[in-house]
């Protein structure tokens, strides 16, 4: 009985190591099933979701003006201190005197990625950009400041 | 410590597993008393990747705390993120959008595959196949799109908020998990080729790491590590949350205790997240994703506490609330922890080798027990 169940054991063993085997065998046979990507070298063809969130970004049109208001509502949602919002005082052509932002700081080593800033901000000044190669050099090229030189708040956003 | 063991006994050796190490999947420590070959005791040393997570939660308002617990069980953030905002909206009395809560539940089910995905494919390569891991992450590899597409991040999504999602879900939403769904079931049956159906596999899987249904229960375990032995512990069943009691799906229960049926357990898990998922992705209602809440949250004062089925087990939320912006005190009941604590009464007297594959078994994340 010892004998036999051994054989059957080995039996067993061996059946089962084949029909493993035999799936292994099928994806060596056909590569149209290999999903594997090719990272560094498909740059050109990645096509990431306009969802994905690799860092924060202030879009300028063309005139080179954007929406922010200065009301520190990002600066308040955020979890980490990533933003700082530096406002300063803009004197119009009525001669009176308007909030506007002066610098606002973005800290990208701070970042979590987490949305919370693009969801609070009131006027949709901001959003999330799809880059992610984010390596430098030098740990101070993580701030950045988001509004352009010289650019200022578009027409009729409040 | 170590001095302590190694001087109780004459003859014992002490080895010290990790905290760098492959088999435990993160900075878990292991001082291991062994008497030839077989496992005298077993220490789990912790604190490694600790990070203060409950106590960074006090200074953090109710919208902004959410983000930092998808750090504690990183490979079910959406579950954990689920947890903490139904927390908070028990606080606040919010009630959620019917859209908002059939979503939760699809990414919720669709977390859970992910989360039993990575694990077997990492409990394989832990007993030395290598081939599966592979497999594993090429459904997993689907799901991440998926989540990329709707939250923006594969990983830590932040895709829960109180009173709902964050975002609709994008537009391919529904193709995209159908076609999911095509593909998984047309692939199922390689993970019973591989392993499942293995002779070696299931040597080093039955009748090793035997877990009694009284023990379970004695040291806390939940999840897939309580169902293995037997012991009815679903909290979606239980205590139902969100629409969990409208739905059709069974709680997957094996009565064996050994490493072999808390394998099957999550194996047959994944189905039944599929059986969920199939019932909602053509009934997704119209309406808001959210609810319109209030700027400033603000939770009443007193003490709230919700659980959730994460892919790990129960996970509960204890806030205590002083009627501020901010939490007075956060307290997380984590899976993995009563897990873990069951190591050393499972492994005792077994040999070395088998305890990579208990380990395996018991689904452990590190930071989720560290937190």
């Amino acid at each position: 009985m010892f004998l036999k169940d051994y054989i059957n054991d080995v039996y067993g063993a061996v059946k089962s190591l084949l029909v493993g085997m035999r799936r292994t065998g099928y994806y060596f046979t056909h590569h149209k099933e290999i999903i594997t990507q090719q990272y560094p070298d498909n740059r050109a063809t990645l096509d990431l979701p306009e969802r994905f969130k690799g860092e924060v970004v202030m879009p300028h049109d063309a005139n080179n003006e954007h929406r922010c208001t200065g009301c520190t509502a990002c600066e308040l949602a955020c979890p980490n201190g990533t933003i700082k919002v530096i406002t300063k005082f803009e004197v119009n052509a009525e001669g009176k005197k308007k909030k506007a932002i002066d610098k606002l700081v973005y800290h990208l080593e701070l970042c979590t990625m987490c949305n919370l800033c693009v969801v609070a901000c009131p006027s949709d000044a901001i959003k999330m950009a799809q880059t992610f190669e984010h390596s430098v050099y030098d740990r101070s090229e993580f701030t950045k400041v988001l509004n352009n030189p010289g650019s200022k708040i578009m027409e009729g956003v409040e | 410590m170590v001095e302590a063991l190694g001087s109780t006994q004459e003859g014992n050796l002490i080895i010290n597993v990790g905290p760098q190490h492959p088999a435990t999947h993160g900075v878990l420590h292991l001082v291991i008393t062994l008497n030839g070959e077989t496992i005298v005791h077993v220490e789990p040393h912790l604190g490694y990747i600790h990070r203060s997570i409950e106590k960074m939660c006090e200074s953090l308002t109710y919208r902004q705390f959410i983000y930092v617990t998808s750090r504690m069980d990183y490979l079910s953030s959406h579950i954990n993120n689920h947890a903490c905002a139904l927390t908070v909206e028990k606080g606040m009395q919010i009630e959620v959008p019917a859209r908002a809560q059939v979503i939760r539940i699809l990414m919720d089910e669709l977390t859970r595959i992910a989360s039993h995905e990575l694990w077997w494919g990492a409990m394989a390569m832990d007993l030395g196949a290598f081939t599966p891991f592979f497999h594993a992450f090429r459904e997993r590899e689907s799901i991440n799109d998926i989540m990329e597409e709707t939250c923006g991040a594969r990983l830590t999504m932040n895709y829960i908020v109180p009173g709902g999602v964050m975002q609709d879900i994008h537009p391919n939403f529904q193709n995209r998990v159908k076609a999911f769904l095509k593909m998984y079931k047309s692939k199922i049956h390689e993970y019973d080729e591989m392993v499942t159906g293995n002779i070696i596999f299931q040597n080093r899987m039955k009748n090793i790491g035997v877990l009694s249904a009284e023990d379970a229960i004695s040291y806390g375990c939940t999840g897939p590590t309580a169902r293995g032995s037997g012991v009815s512990s679903d909290i979606r069943k239980i205590y139902p949350y969100e629409i969990y009691n409208q739905l059709d799906f069974d709680e997957v229960l094996e009565h064996g205790g050994d490493s072999f049926s808390r394998y099957m357990v999550r194996i047959r898990e994944m189905q039944e997240s599929i059986k969920i998922i199939e019932q909602l992705i053509d009934h997704i209602p119209e309406g808001d994703f959210q609810a319109k809440t209030k700027a400033v949250l603000k939770l009443p004062k007193g003490e709230f506490y919700t659980r959730v089925e994460t892919a790990r087990g129960e996970l509960g939320v204890y806030i205590v609330s002083e009627g501020g912006t901010t939490p007075y005190r956060i307290k997380f009941r984590s899976p993995g922890f009563s897990n873990l604590s069951v190591l050393n009464h499972i492994a005792r007297g077994s040999k070395l080798g088998d305890l990579v594959a208990m380990m395996g078994t018991l689904d452990l994340v590190i930071p989720d027990i560290d937190r």
